[in-house]
């Protein structure tokens, strides 16, 4: 499936809806969208990823990215990643970076 | 400013080009292509093969043009490809005369010796398509990765225990519990637990890119395959093993290393590779063409006048390494996993082939050993010789050291074990090892020394004390293979037994090595799973074995808590007494002025060692005063190592100011009571004098 990514940011809380497969091809795609969200310097970054079905190297690489580019101080929340998707951060130690959620909790990602 | 060079000048069918650079050699990302850079001294032409990842057919060959080369180097860009589902390999055109070292064979797809990440061998023991002709297959990899501020480690080199490790072992056996069993992802899990064995580096069997179907076969017992399982046998040099990746599959191994030696860096562990430079995975003229020999046979292996391989690696061939076109990939592949990968040590598999000239000679000198030690990006690196080889040449105690190099000190192996066993006469020798082997690193400090007892070459511990003889037979070459010298004891019985006595015996003769062990200065390193009593079942050279008899079964941890523990506590000690660490030698005198030596030689009466032929029993004395530099002066401490078979009253030194003895470690006791938790240690009542159970050792501080 060919790889979408569309952003917004409203209330402070950018967020970036991944679909598809995120290969190299790809990548370029998803840090546009990075660095529009960065512009508006959000206090929390949200990556949608429920339909995200893969994720090669430069799509980590722009992860990677992501939190270099956002302020020290701006929480990264990952949402809904697909198991494979999960393993990779993990395996790769991002997850370390960044909160993992099943699904949109307002409650943790708007208010905390 | 952009720069001038990034736009094609040719083109090759639909694929624009330029002239590369002639180096870094390899495949480098470069603005809007790649460039690719291959030495060959006598090819005379070649061609880039490119394939889309995991294809048999190429997608396109693009010969390298007369105007790309300069000097001996083939060089070129190639602009739009898609880095991440591209491989890549070359062909070769020259001379196929055997009798002159010449092999060219333009029908080979050739592998980069350069190439970053190797694909082919993704999955481990996936059986490859032996149809496709090019096996191990080049990928370009993405050099960036999130460091934060991560760098080696730098610990000063006496205070490292290194624990030996297989990265498959280590966690393949269900037992351990992790989520992805024999990866580098799975060692993260086990962190915690190297952290309270009390190691703080750990020397990872190589994982450089190898075939395990390298001369695999049925196991002759089994329904199984005898695989290349340890991988001394190198395809790629720059490239880590993707098969003990978890993600392999989406070829990221180069991050999931690097994820793993930050996690170990974090924990305050450094990571040494095994690096094997003798030789490589192509064997001899029967092996198959995998990179080395179609590029440039003559360039990089060791040829007799008749044009067959040397074979001072006993594996088929031998890397030509003081070539200086080898040295050069040598030096820049350590500087590359030095710099990229943040290594802190490298360990040299039979070392001694490093330093033999073309023609196999030893050398006085030796062009590589040297440039390994001055270099720049190396200084702060660990070198680690296996100081020998399969040629015959020893150089224990005599490898060509230059102030940096330190050696696994296999006399140090050779007299524990002797000592051990209850040879006489080894007084001597063991007073040598005991303090970092001055006798053969005069002038190098206790660094120079890595002491150990048991390594991945011969018995495990365990089964150090349960076999006489090696037991081989599962690998399938009727026991002629593994060294015969083992200089082990079975403690009465060969291998296992219900026998009670038996058993508390061979519990108590491994207390006696690790006490001994950590006790002695040097670098002390373990071997996987000796702690908690892991056997091979008396097989003393499992290189092919990809099961139980290399697995680490966890259920030792519980089985075996009470030796862990003893092991624990020894780690411990070692690290709770700087005296025990010092990075010089000992010099037998008293230069901080308390009336005692920085060590002194006791026996069963104090003072007064027993040198004799017929001596089985040693105490030393070491003195905390004589720590360097300003830390604070450390306990006394004495050890007494009775390896006769009867028990032995040991007069006990005197000590100054009205300080006692306290007990902290007797390998006849039962646990918990082997080894008391530091500050917890009972008085002795008798400050005279200490009996020693027989074949046991006592440590003992003074404060």
């Amino acid at each position: 499936m060919a790889f979408t990514a569309t952003s917004d940011v409203t209330n402070g809380i950018g967020k970036i809806t991944l679909a598809g497969e995120l290969d190299a091809a790809a990548a370029p795609t998803f840090r546009t969208e990075v660095e529009k969200v960065a512009a508006e310097q959000p206090r929390r970054l949200v990556l949608m990823m429920q339909d995200l079905e893969y994720m090669a190297s430069a799509g980590l690489r722009v992860l990677i990215y992501a939190r270099q580019r956002m302020a020290q101080n701006v929480d990264i929340f990952v949402v809904g990643a697909q198991e494979p998707i999960r393993e990779t951060l993990e395996k790769t130690g991002f997850h370390h970076s960044v909160t993992q959620l099943e699904t949109y909790d307002p409650a943790v990602i708007e208010n905390t | 400013m952009e720069r001038i060079d990034i736009h094609p000048t040719h083109t090759f069918q639909t694929y624009k080009l330029r002239m590369g650079r002639a180096f870094p050699f390899g495949a480098t990302a470069v603005p809007g292509g790649v460039n690719f850079a291959v030495f060959s001294r006598f090819a005379t032409a070649c061609t880039l093969v490119l394939f889309r990842k995991g294809e048999r057919e190429p997608m396109i060959e693009i010969p390298f043009r007369d105007e790309f080369r300069i000097g001996n180097v083939f060089t070129m860009i190639v602009f739009d490809l898609d880095f991440e589902n591209t491989e890549y390999g070359f062909r070769m055109e020259g001379p196929f005369l055997p009798e002159q070292g010449q092999r060219f064979d333009p029908n080979c797809i050739l592998l980069d010796p350069y190439a970053k990440a190797i694909a082919g061998r993704d999955i481990w023991g996936e059986t490859p398509d032996w149809s496709d002709p090019y096996q191990h297959r080049a990928r370009f990899v993405y050099d960036d990765f999130d460091w934060e501020d991560d760098r080696p480690l730098e610990l000063p080199l006496e205070d490292l225990v290194i624990y030996e490790m297989h990265v498959r072992s280590f966690t393949r056996d269900p037992s351990s519990g992790v989520k992805h069993p024999g990866t580098y992802a799975a060692i993260r899990d086990k962190i915690p637990y190297l952290k309270s064995l009390g190691v703080n580096c750990v020397e990872l069997l190589p994982i450089f890119e190898f075939d395990e179907f390298e001369n695999s076969r049925p196991h002759p017992e089994r329904d199984e395959m005898l695989y290349q399982y340890w991988g001394y046998s190198t395809v790629g040099f720059f490239a880590p093993k993707a098969g003990y990746a978890a993600t392999s599959r989406f070829g990221m191994q180069v991050d999931e290393v690097k994820t793993l030696i930050k996690e170990f860096h974090k924990n305050g562990i450094e990571v040494f590779l095994d690096v094997v430079f003798n030789h490589t995975a192509e064997g001899n003229e029967y092996g198959p063409t995998i990179s080395f020999r179609g590029i440039d046979n003559k360039t990089y292996y060791m040829l007799t006048p008749e044009g067959y391989y040397f074979n001072f690696s006993g594996c088929g061939n031998t890397l030509n390494c003081n070539n200086p076109v080898v040295r050069g990939m040598v030096l820049d592949c350590l500087r590359y996993w030095a710099a990229e990968y943040h290594i802190d040590g490298f360990r040299f598999d039979l070392a001694a082939v490093l330093g033999r000239d073309p023609f196999g000679a030893p050398m006085v000198n030796p062009p590589l050993l040297e440039t390994l030690a001055f270099d720049p990006i190396l200084a702060k690196c660990k070198l680690i010789a296996e100081a020998w080889d399969a040629g015959g040449l020893y150089q224990v105690g005599t490898f060509p050291a230059y102030g940096r190099w330190a050696e696994w000190n296999g006399k140090y192996r050779d007299d524990l074990r002797k000592f051990l066993k209850g040879e006489a006469g080894l007084a001597g020798a063991m007073a040598q090892r005991i303090q970092g082997s001055p006798d053969l690193y005069s002038g190098r400090g206790t660094g120079a020394s890595i002491n150990f007892i048991t390594a991945h070459d011969g018995f495990t511990l365990a089964d150090l004390v349960s076999y006489n003889e090696k037991h081989n037979y599962a690998n399938g070459e009727n026991n002629n293979d593994g060294a015969n010298d083992n200089e082990s004891w079975n403690c009465g019985w060969e291998g296992p037994t219900e026998d009670p006595a038996i058993n508390a015996l061979r519990r108590r003769q491994m207390k006696n090595a690790m006490a001994m062990l950590m006790v002695s200065q040097g670098v002390p390193m373990l071997l996987m799973g000796d702690e908690v009593g892991r056997t091979q079942q008396g097989n003393n050279n499992t290189y092919c074995q990809d099961n139980e008899l290399n697995w680490f079964d966890w259920k030792l941890v519980d089985t075996n808590a009470d030796f862990l523990r003893f092991v624990q506590q020894c780690t411990a000690f070692r690290k709770a007494h700087p005296v025990l660490r010092k990075a010089d030698h000992l010099r037998n005198q008293d230069y901080a002025g308390t009336g005692y030596a920085d060590i002194s030689w006791h026996g069963t009466r104090a003072w007064n060692a027993d040198w004799s032929s017929q001596s089985r029993v040693l105490a030393f004395m070491l003195d905390g005063a004589h720590v360097h530099g300003d830390i604070p002066r450390d306990d006394y401490i004495y050890v007494a190592m009775n390896m006769h078979w009867d028990m032995h009253g040991f007069e006990l030194p005197q000590l100054p100011g009205g300080r006692q003895w306290y007990i902290s470690a007797n390998t006849s006791m039962p646990s918990p009571e082997d080894f008391w938790e530091p500050g917890n240690e009972p008085r002795l009542e008798n400050q005279r004098e200490f009996l020693v159970g027989p074949r046991s050792v006592v440590i003992l501080v003074g404060r």
